[in-house]
């Protein structure tokens, strides 16, 4: 008689995302479910809408990430209205967007997905926390963090205009100029900014990859899958979370596709399953082949690994000699075709990754502060409505994040499509569960440390399935066995 | 874990999870509601779970702020859940008070908003026309997902809500404000009454220049580059700060860009939406009018309202839960 395991990573409310995992007869992983029970349906209520107030609507998607949004749908609207937007406002957007990247990778390190490692993954659940953090590295770093969250969401809050869902964007432009005195402020802000990213990559470097223990757990087979890989990159093919091309390059590092944002029709399309309100996006050349991964597989992933495995370099000197020793690391460095890297596959080294994209953040503040026209007054001017089609594309932290609007004569949405960051990794997420639970739990048998490495296979992705599980703090767990027939309970594991 | 400080508690609904970052956003002054309260259960923050809720006698949270709108049968049962076991409950953030931006679903209702999402969307490959239920089958059993409310409700639709705390989402300083005092002692307002906000208008809040110059007509934020420093409702921006409460201090205005009415409306009896088209309609210039006839007037009146081609979503963004305008019902439908 097969049991079923419930994991509930958020148990007080079920609507943000559950795991279903099946054990057969002989007590072994038959299957694993990762459900999204939520759906808003933005797609829907958005149609009707004017389209340059979708900046100001979709930011309302996520409160975590609610630059992403308005970034996507900023650019969408440009799109669709067919104006370029003025140089100084898109160098304001993008420094918004890189500051916003440093509090969103600076969360998830300290907060979420990095105590697994500083403080230890078989550490006790209380002390996997921040707090725990600042045990093992010193009671300075919770200052850091605090200041770092503080100092660059004061930034977003006088370029965007309010804290948490800015409304700095209009079409063609941005609401407001940058002054000298900002300037000045904000390249104090973007310099405190690489010196902690620095700082936290020598935390990694001391505390995980000098502990052998750490590194094989990144090493296992355990924690890796060959997906291709998803991610935005500039002329010279180096990572840009604003803007660029979308690039994709399959399980080997050949690259597959190339391609403006407009036309992500032609590459991607979506799965849907009866048992989960989030889609399954995948690329049409190989096609949904169901939940399996390798180079015939149609899925991918959009992460900050990813866009490292899709990048041939970073675009800043300290972000990439970091690059550099990065593939080395993993003996991928010039190993792939063309002399390309081979793409990583261990997906725990996505928090290292994370670290890198949070340097590269830093320092692209730095040279966009730098720019000699960043407080150019001319950042707004007046457009007109069209009919139109628009899609506008941002890196978010969780992945490639896509809005695309059709409007009337009038700028009225007619129709509204979205693919966000952590629907891309939809898929991957779901296979990496299902390979942690087969890799871990035996005989019917599962104990807290399991459930705990279990987690850390979905929450590597950072996934914000309603931003449940990124913001301070870290999602607790509750395993439930139960006998499928009768409901019987056979155990129940907690951890909070 | 026994702890003789009041119990708070914080949960989220249908929203974004912007509420808890705005919490969040009180940077170290987090630690004084730490030292005033026992937080005790926040998904967001803290790990506490349901189970641990229904284990509590009724009444044992002293103060629930409760952020989201109901749009599963889940986010229903928690309000009531938490409605029991809270002295009091605070409908927290627009989505909570009426609905927010997650109620804008109720112009579709939810069998569009499904369709549209997994059927219609132009990058889905769903030739059967899935849709995802709430009971499926799988070869290794069954896989349940929560089903959906017929309409998105305000908090208050479900359950008795002792104060409600408006903005998308409320200002860190106000919810600050609002912790110092309860933690006080200071008798609370009357129940029903509104925290966190100011009884006066967002223009009252606003910094820019009046002129007391009507406006020819309405335009949209592209439609021309504001004039720094002067009001923007007189330069013809669709700006609600007149019909809206305060308490942001003008945030968007500030910023050159017009109030959305995130805080709701400055009249809670009143209809929000009318309220804030009059507001707009008083500051428009109707014209010389001698002698015109009635065409030429509505004439008049439909240019000067052309720059809002979108009422509903600019004046009923954030309250389509708790109004009965445009509320489409499954009857409506057919």
């Amino acid at each position: 008689m097969s049991q079923r395991i419930t994991i509930d990573p958020i148990t007080r409310l079920e609507g943000h995302g559950k795991i279903e995992i099946f054990l057969d007869d002989s007590g072994e992983v038959a299957n694993a479910y990762f459900q999204v029970p939520e759906l808003r349906g933005f797609e829907s209520f958005c149609v009707g809408r004017h389209a340059e107030e979708m900046p100001n609507i979709t930011n309302r998607i996520c409160g975590v990430c609610p630059e992403a949004h308005h970034m996507a749908a900023a650019k969408a609207v440009d799109a669709a209205y067919g104006v370029e937007c003025l140089p100084a406002a898109k160098r304001i957007r993008e420094l918004i967007y890189s500051s916003f990247y440093v509090t969103d990778h600076t969360t998830h390190f300290y907060c979420l997905g990095g105590p697994d490692f500083i403080v230890g993954p078989d550490a006790p659940a209380s002390e996997r926390n921040v707090l725990g953090v600042i045990r093992k590295v010193g009671l300075d770093i919770g200052k850091q963090v605090i200041d770092c969250r503080k100092r660059n969401h004061e930034l977003i809050k006088q370029l965007g205009g309010r804290g948490v869902h800015l409304c700095g964007a209009v079409p063609g432009g941005w609401a407001v100029a940058l002054t000298r005195e900002q300037q000045a402020e904000f390249r104090t802000c973007a310099e405190q900014n690489v010196a902690f990213a620095r700082f936290s990559l020598q935390a990694f470097d001391d505390i995980v990859l000098k502990n052998r223990e750490y590194l094989d757990l990144i090493l296992s087979d355990l924690y890796r899958h060959e997906t291709h890989s998803m991610g935005t990159v500039d002329a010279a093919m180096a990572p840009n979370f604003y803007d660029g091309t979308v690039r994709v390059v399959d399980t080997l590092g050949n690259e597959i596709a190339l391609y403006e944002p407009a036309s992500y029709l032609d590459h991607v399309a979506e799965h849907v399953e009866p048992w989960s309100y989030l889609k399954y996006p995948y690329l049409k050349r190989f096609g949904w082949k169901g939940f399996v991964d390798g180079q015939e597989s149609g899925i991918y992933q959009a992460t900050p690994l990813s866009r490292l495995n899709v990048a041939d370099r970073m675009a800043t000197p300290l972000a990439q000699a970091e690059f550099e020793r990065f593939y080395e690391t993993f003996g991928a460095r010039g190993a792939g075709p063309n002399g390309r890297n081979l793409p990583v596959h261990h997906r725990l080294a996505t928090h290292w990754a994370r670290l890198i994209e949070l340097l590269y953040a830093a320092e692209r503040m730095a040279e966009l502060l730098d720019h000699p026209d960043i407080c150019d007054p001319n950042v707004r001017r007046a457009v007109e409505a069209r009919a139109g089609v628009g899609v506008g594309s941002v890196e978010a932290p969780r992945g490639t994040l896509t809005h695309h609007y059709e409007t009337d004569e009038r700028g009225v949405l007619t129709r509204v499509n979205l693919i966000v960051g952590t629907t891309n990794n939809n898929a991957p997420i779901s296979l990496s569960i299902m390979k942690a639970a087969k890799g871990l739990i035996h005989g019917g048998k599962a104990t807290e440390g399991i459930l705990n490495k279990v987690e850390m296979a979905f929450r590597l992705y950072d996934p914000c399935c309603s931003c449940a599980t990124h913001a301070l703090g870290k999602a607790p767990l509750e395993l439930v066995l139960r006998r499928a027939g009768n409901g019987e309970l056979l155990d129940r594991i907690t951890r909070g | 874990m026994s702890n003789s400080k009041p119990k708070l508690a914080m949960y989220w609904a249908a929203s974004c999870g912007g509420c808890e970052i705005a919490l969040a956003n009180i940077h170290e002054a987090i630690l004084e509601i730490d030292s005033h309260f026992d937080f005790m259960f926040c998904p967001c923050l803290l790990d506490t779970k349901k189970s641990d809720i229904e284990a509590l006698p009724d009444g044992a949270i002293f103060l629930t702020l409760f952020n989201g709108a109901l749009r599963t049968e889940e986010n229903l049962e928690m309000a009531e859940l938490l409605r029991r076991k809270s002295q009091v409950l605070v409908a927290f953030g627009s989505c909570a008070a009426t609905g927010g931006i997650p109620a804008l679903a109720n112009h579709h209702g939810i069998a569009s908003v499904l369709e549209t999402a997994f059927c219609d969307a132009p990058s889905v490959d769903n030739p059967e026309r899935l849709i995802p239920g709430i009971s499926s089958h799988v070869p290794e059993g069954e896989l349940e997902l929560p089903p959906f409310l017929s309409r998105v409700l305000a908090v208050h639709e479900a359950v008795t809500v002792d104060y409600t705390m408006p903005g998308c989402p409320p200002e860190p300083e106000q919810i600050i404000a609002v912790v110092r005092h309860v933690a006080s002692g200071v008798p609370l307002p009357p129940a029903g009454s509104l925290l966190g906000c100011s009884d006066r208008a967002v223009c009252d809040e606003c910094q820019l220049e009046k002129r007391n110059v009507l406006a020819e007509r309405l335009i949209r934020p592209f439609g021309a580059v504001p004039e720094p420093g002067w009001c923007l409702v007189e330069q013809g921006f669709s700006c609600l700060g007149n019909a809206t409460r305060g308490g942001c201090q003008a945030l968007c205005p500030s910023a050159h860009m017009p109030c959305t009415g995130c805080y709701g409306a400055l009249d809670r009896d009143a209809d929000p939406g009318a309220v804030a088209l009059s507001a707009l309609a008083a500051a428009l210039d109707p014209g010389d009018t001698a002698g015109r006839d009635e065409a030429a007037l509505h004439a008049r009146l439909a240019g000067a309202l052309a720059g809002v081609a979108d009422p509903l979503g600019t004046f009923y963004r954030y309250s389509l839960a708790a109004t009965v305008v445009a509320d489409r019902t499954p009857e409506v439908d057919q």
